[in-house]
């Protein structure tokens, strides 16, 4: 067995403002993750920040793409969507800030703890952002948690 | 304390998971925010709130809860109950509001999320 490749690969669509079936894609991980025997701290800690993103796009994109590589030793998620991009990634990261329209605050979410909490939930996020056009979200989940320490990266 | 002693002491309708309520919550958290849950909550916390739209089932299957009680008399759609059952997530509904229910709950005993380890 090939540490290198992957042992699952999905990919999912995402429809922007369709909230009837926002999180379904991280719920499916979630029970793929646990078929897969993988420790339910890990799981947690992937599925809560493929969630934010997931709501993320619906929130503020038109569509987007969720693809997952489960390797022996780490899980890689990529969230890549057409929408209206980060203008400041850095003030996006900032807990409390947020965008988010009133009828999405009345959802409970808004609060502004989405970026701050997919980064402590990973060990590595790197975000690729456009202007009008869309954002690219790319995560690292190590098994061992020593590995790669919550860097994050903007471009 | 278990969800069902939880039920006793809200005077609370089970929605969902009658078959569930022995499992007793590490912890207790009250909240409208759902943002605050997925960053804030331990695993095994039994979440108190007054939103009913899906997203909280959500929330709590990606967090790992135990269960929801509904307060303020609140209760969610259908779909919402039907959600929670395919989770195996018991849902509680309660009349009375959230202070007074947090209240009751701390004063039976049970701890918030940030006095457990």
């Amino acid at each position: 067995m090939n540490p290198h490749q992957p042992h699952i690969e999905i990919k999912k669509e995402i429809s922007g403002g369709d909230f009837s079936t926002a999180g379904q894609i991280s719920s499916e991980l979630k029970n793929i993750l646990q078929q897969a025997g993988l420790p339910p701290q890990f799981i947690r800690r992937v599925v809560i920040a493929t969630y934010e993103a997931e709501m993320n796009v619906v929130i503020h994109a038109y569509r987007g793409t969720f693809s997952t590589s489960i390797y022996p030793d780490h899980v890689e998620v990529i969230l890549e969507d057409e929408g209206p991009g980060i203008p400041d990634v850095d003030l996006a990261f900032q807990e409390g800030f947020s965008t988010a329209p009133p009828h999405i605050r009345e959802m409970g979410f808004g609060a502004g703890y989405g970026l701050s909490n997919m980064k402590k939930c990973s060990n590595q996020i790197e975000i690729q952002t456009q202007v009008g056009k869309g954002t690219k979200v790319m995560m690292i989940f190590y098994l061992d948690q020593t590995q790669g320490n919550s860097s994050v990266s903007n471009k | 304390m278990t969800l069902r002693e939880i039920k006793d002491l809200l005077q609370a309708e089970v929605l969902t998971g009658e078959e569930l309520l022995d499992i007793e919550p590490t912890s207790i958290c009250g909240s409208d925010l759902l943002s605050d849950v997925l960053a804030f909550t331990k695993e095994k916390s039994l979440l108190l709130t007054g939103l009913t739209n899906s997203q909280v089932i959500r929330t709590a299957e990606m967090s790992d809860l135990i269960g929801i009680v509904f307060v303020r008399g609140k209760k969610p759609d259908n779909a919402t109950i039907e959600l929670a059952t395919i989770k195996k997530i018991p849902l509680l509904a309660t009349r009375l509001p959230m202070f007074e229910s947090c209240g009751i709950l701390y004063r039976g005993g049970a701890r918030g999320c940030s006095e457990v380890k």
